[in-house]
């Protein structure tokens, strides 16, 4: 049973992930949006969905620092296990809550405002439950870090090894089946979430577009492949855009 | 320099009577969809008037456009690249459906339904959006023809501003009213802010053409072109997720055909042409200071098609001969560039825009027709144009910045050119002095009046069409051969708004070709579940024509035409895939016969 929960699930998790975006990024760009529901509501959506997605950025930074960052290296750079802690404690739980926070008004609103409870799909009702579970028994976890059996329970000696494991295809299942329920819990639900992932709208935050940071400001494309404004180019270029080098856009943006 | 061409539209206000028929074309062509209800590529504005959506010349509020900043360098005015990141969670200024207004129709089935009785039938509105009864409060043209303008008059931002900037003066003379139509859609900017605050790149400027396009498949749903529009001409689609615009009807100039809205102007007020510029030129130009210089800056990016250095110059960049020469003979060219009749509209806005409109001289006619002067008479048109402040200062607000000697000068040109032809209508010898008061010779005023007032169809629209060697490009074109035979019934996993975009052109044609060739009710068969306004033509209520009811029978489940029909996908029904979770389900889910199954 530990075998098939921590040492076939990830992968199987791992593998639907991937080929899930894959597929749907090749298949189903016209579906790839955040299907915006602001043009039917707008104050509630301005409040809630900002305090869930920064929240959220926050909560996905702590898990990069408890899973990925080994229990040693803080230890090197002189951090103790308590000031960690406080910190895992104090910063993982204003994340969570605004993130829960933020998410309930969402859902709120979703049920309330009519236009958008209509524009709900059962597809994202689906994903609404996973992801609110995923992100309550995290906090779950957050407590239990901290409280459970008296002194907390140290993930960092169970779960991050087994998690690190993963990558190096020997997972250390021995270490993730000493941990308690709720890290459990919250492992499998978050399985399952990223296991639907890409086939709800949560694909929007693969597509965050970062390279608007250095894109020019204008784009040209041009209709005609192997042609950028009269220069023929070898490489055929993709029905996509292209810089046609105009001094004053393509130098001044620099 | 870097020639490019640009498709360009001149619009002749004195000749707009306020049809809406472009407005009617174009949405039978292009946005006759479910989402796309509100959305309006052409509409026809009253002005003075709020305008659709309401108020959107106020950048203030909207923070449309270009600006300045401190240092002189032309920045978004919503915000530079990483304070739009930071607000991509929820869009700090976005329209909402009440900016535009609740899309609606009416239950026309009770018209023919309802039992004999004493009393009249009734259809109510019905909310697109919603499916329930409405009250209708506002449309795209509430405010058509000045209605309602004792109350809301002062609601027009540039009647605003005017009123503010000389308090009692325009409250005298507003008494005064003058009207006139506005037709208005995208730009097709050469310095497109809408583009520019786009986060994921979807939006482009063709080479070839300089048509603004959005990429259905790149667009994500970041909404952030809708607030850097500052004529608020790009629109979300909120079934799709994604944003859409005017097309400049794209399939139809690449064959050499007028845009629909063109086409079908009853007051044949629009002119189709090439304007050739250059695009290494343009930032500059949108950046120049005083905003009311913009115009000029505007011009010296227009290139004289005729210049020897110029047709060398787009020669080398790979623009052919027949292009070159429809640059030549363009119509908009020679309103916009060789007379200066045609006047960009809010160049201050810095997107360069590329819809161009020869401003009424209406106002002053009629007002002058209506004290009983002689309206044809160039002096007393010159003394009105002087003398009426208010509307030229309020075309000059829309048109050059607030610079009204640039607006008067236009105007003057337009009184001399119905004074001067009046006489030679009349058989007088040709008045030189007339177009030699607004700085013109005799030929060439005649020559303007030929264009303004008599061109045939193939001197109004000058449309070179693409060429073939690019046509296994051509967009739309180049869809059509993989949908030979429509879009079929490849239903996705995702619902109707996934998978590859049908082009609106098939969808249409297969909408109309089900409506004649079938009995049952529209879109059942080949829509995917998805409404074509276009198609349904009161026989019940198609699928997805509204949102599924969750509370009480769908309305349409009763309608004759309808019992026993297949349920088409629901509008909305994205089932998680069956690969995503064990968590599938319910068989009733997959019955046939199943009609808007509540949840
Ligand atoms: C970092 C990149 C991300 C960006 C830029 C982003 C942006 C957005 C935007 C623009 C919306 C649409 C809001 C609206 O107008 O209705 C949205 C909705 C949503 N996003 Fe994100 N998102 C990101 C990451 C994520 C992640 C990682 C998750 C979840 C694990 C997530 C979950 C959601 C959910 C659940 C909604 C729907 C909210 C609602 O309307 O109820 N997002 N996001
Ligand atoms: S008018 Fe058209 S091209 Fe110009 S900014 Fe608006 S949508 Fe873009
Ligand atoms: S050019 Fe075509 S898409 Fe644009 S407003 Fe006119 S008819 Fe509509």
């Amino acid at each position: 049973m530990d075998i098939l929960l921590w040492g076939v699930l990830p992968y199987v998790m791992m593998v639907v992930l991937v080929g899930g975006l894959i597929w749907r990024y090749r298949y189903d760009q016209f579906g790839w949006t955040t299907r915006s529901s602001q043009l039917y509501e707008s104050k509630l959506l301005r409040i809630g969905s900002p305090v869930f997605h920064f929240g959220l950025l926050a909560v996905i930074a702590g898990h990069f620092f408890g899973l990925v960052i080994p229990m040693s290296w803080t230890k090197a750079v002189g951090m103790s296990q308590e000031f960690y802690h406080f910190n895992a404690l104090f910063v993982g739980s204003v994340a969570g809550v605004g993130t829960l926070g933020g998410i309930l008004l969402l859902i709120y609103r979703r049920r309330t405002t009519g236009p958008v409870f209509m524009a709900t799909t059962r597809n994202d009702k689906l994903m609404y439950v996973v992801l609110t579970a995923a992100i309550v028994f995290g906090l779950w976890t957050t407590l239990a870090s901290v409280f459970l059996g008296g002194e907390g329970h140290n993930y960092r000696e169970t779960v991050s090894p087994w998690f690190r494991s993963l990558f190096i295809f020997q997972p250390d299942i021995a270490a993730m089946a000493t941990a308690p329920f709720a890290f459990h819990l919250h492992t499998l639900v978050g399985m399952l979430l990223f296991t639907i992932w890409p086939f709800t709208r949560l694909v929007h935050a693969f597509t965050a577009p970062l390279h608007y940071l250095f894109r020019p400001y204008i784009v040209y494309r041009s209709r005609d492949k192997g042609r950028i404004a009269g220069r023929v180019v070898a490489a055929p270029v993709r029905r996509g855009w292209s810089a046609v080098g105009t001094r004053d856009r393509d130098t001044r943006n620099k | 320099m870097r020639v490019m061409a640009q498709m360009g539209m001149v619009m002749n206000l004195d000749k707009c009577i306020g049809c809406h028929t472009c407005s009617v074309t174009c949405k039978q062509a292009w946005t006759n969809r479910a989402g796309t209800e509100y959305v309006w590529f052409n509409n026809v504005e009253t002005r003075p008037g709020q305008g659709y959506p309401r108020r959107y010349e106020d950048q203030e509020k909207w923070q449309g456009g270009w600006a300045l900043n401190k240092r002189g360098k032309l920045v978004l005015k919503a915000g530079g690249r990483v304070s739009k990141m930071l607000g991509l969670f929820a869009s700090p200024v976005q329209p909402e459906l009440k900016d535009y207004y609740e899309p609606w129709t009416y239950d026309y089935k009770t018209l023919i339904d309802a039992p004999l009785g004493d009393d009249f039938p009734v259809a109510r509105p019905k909310s697109l959006i919603t499916g329930k009864d409405t009250k209708i409060t506002w449309s795209a043209n509430w405010d058509d023809d000045l209605g309602g303008s004792p109350e809301m008059g002062h609601l027009d931002p540039i009647i605003e501003k005017l009123r503010r900037e000389s308090e009692d003066t325009i409250k005298l003379e507003f008494e005064k009213t003058f009207m006139f139509y506005l037709p208005r859609i995208c730009e097709h900017c050469l310095n497109p802010s809408c583009m520019a605050s786009c986060p994921s790149g979807a939006i482009y400027k063709r080479v070839e053409d300089g048509i603004v396009l959005v990429d259905q498949d790149k667009c994500r749903g970041w909404r952030q072109c809708v607030t850097g529009c500052p004529y608020k001409k790009m629109y979300f689609n909120h079934k799709t997720g994604k944003a859409e615009k005017c097309t400049f009807c794209y399939p139809r100039i690449e064959v050499g055909l007028p845009t629909v809205c063109s086409e079908t102007c009853v007051g044949r007020l629009r002119y189709l042409g090439l304007f050739l510029y250059d695009a290494d030129k343009v930032t500059e130009a949108a950046s120049v200071t005083d905003p009311q210089e913009l115009y000029d800056a505007q011009m010296d990016v227009l290139l004289d098609p005729h210049d020897p250095a110029v047709m060398a110059a787009a020669r080398a960049q790979g623009i052919q001969d027949d292009w070159i020469d429809a640059a030549q003979r363009s119509p908009v060219y020679a309103l916009a560039k060789v007379y200066k009749v045609a006047l960009p509209l809010h160049p201050e806005y810095r997107t360069m825009p590329m819809v161009w409109y020869v401003p009424p001289l209406s106002p002053v006619v009629d007002l002058l027709k209506e004290q009983g002067h002689d309206a044809e008479d160039y002096g007393n048109l010159f003394g009105a144009i002087d003398a009426l402040r208010i509307p030229v200062e309020y075309l000059a607000e829309l048109f050059t910045a607030g610079d009204a000697d640039r607006v008067t000068a236009v105007l003057k040109k337009l009184a001399a050119m119905r004074s001067y032809m009046r006489g030679i209508s009349l058989g007088n010898d040709p008045d030189d002095a007339i177009p030699a008061a607004v700085g013109m010779e005799g030929q060439e005023m005649y020559e303007m009046y030929r264009l303004m007032a008599i061109a045939k169809y193939e001197e109004r629209y000058v449309i070179p069409q693409a060429h073939m060697e690019q046509a296994h490009d051509l967009e739309e074109m180049g869809c059509s051969l993989d949908f030979d035979g429509g879009p079929g019934m490849q239903d996705s996993p995702f619902g109707e708004a996934s998978g590859k975009p049908v082009p609106v052109a098939i969808e249409t044609f297969n909408a109309l070709r089900d409506r004649q060739t079938s009995d049952s009710v529209a879109g059942e068969q080949s829509l995917r579940g998805r409404v074509n306004l276009l198609n349904w033509d009161g026989n019940g209520a198609p699928q997805g024509l509204f949102p599924e009811k969750r509370d009480e029978p769908q309305m349409s489940a009763d309608s004759p035409a309808h019992g026993g029909g297949r349920a088409g996908p629901s509008p909305d029904a994205a089932g998680p895939s069956a690969s995503s979770s064990g968590a599938s389900g319910n068989p009733a889910d997959n019955a046939p016969g199943a009609i808007a199954r509540e949840e």
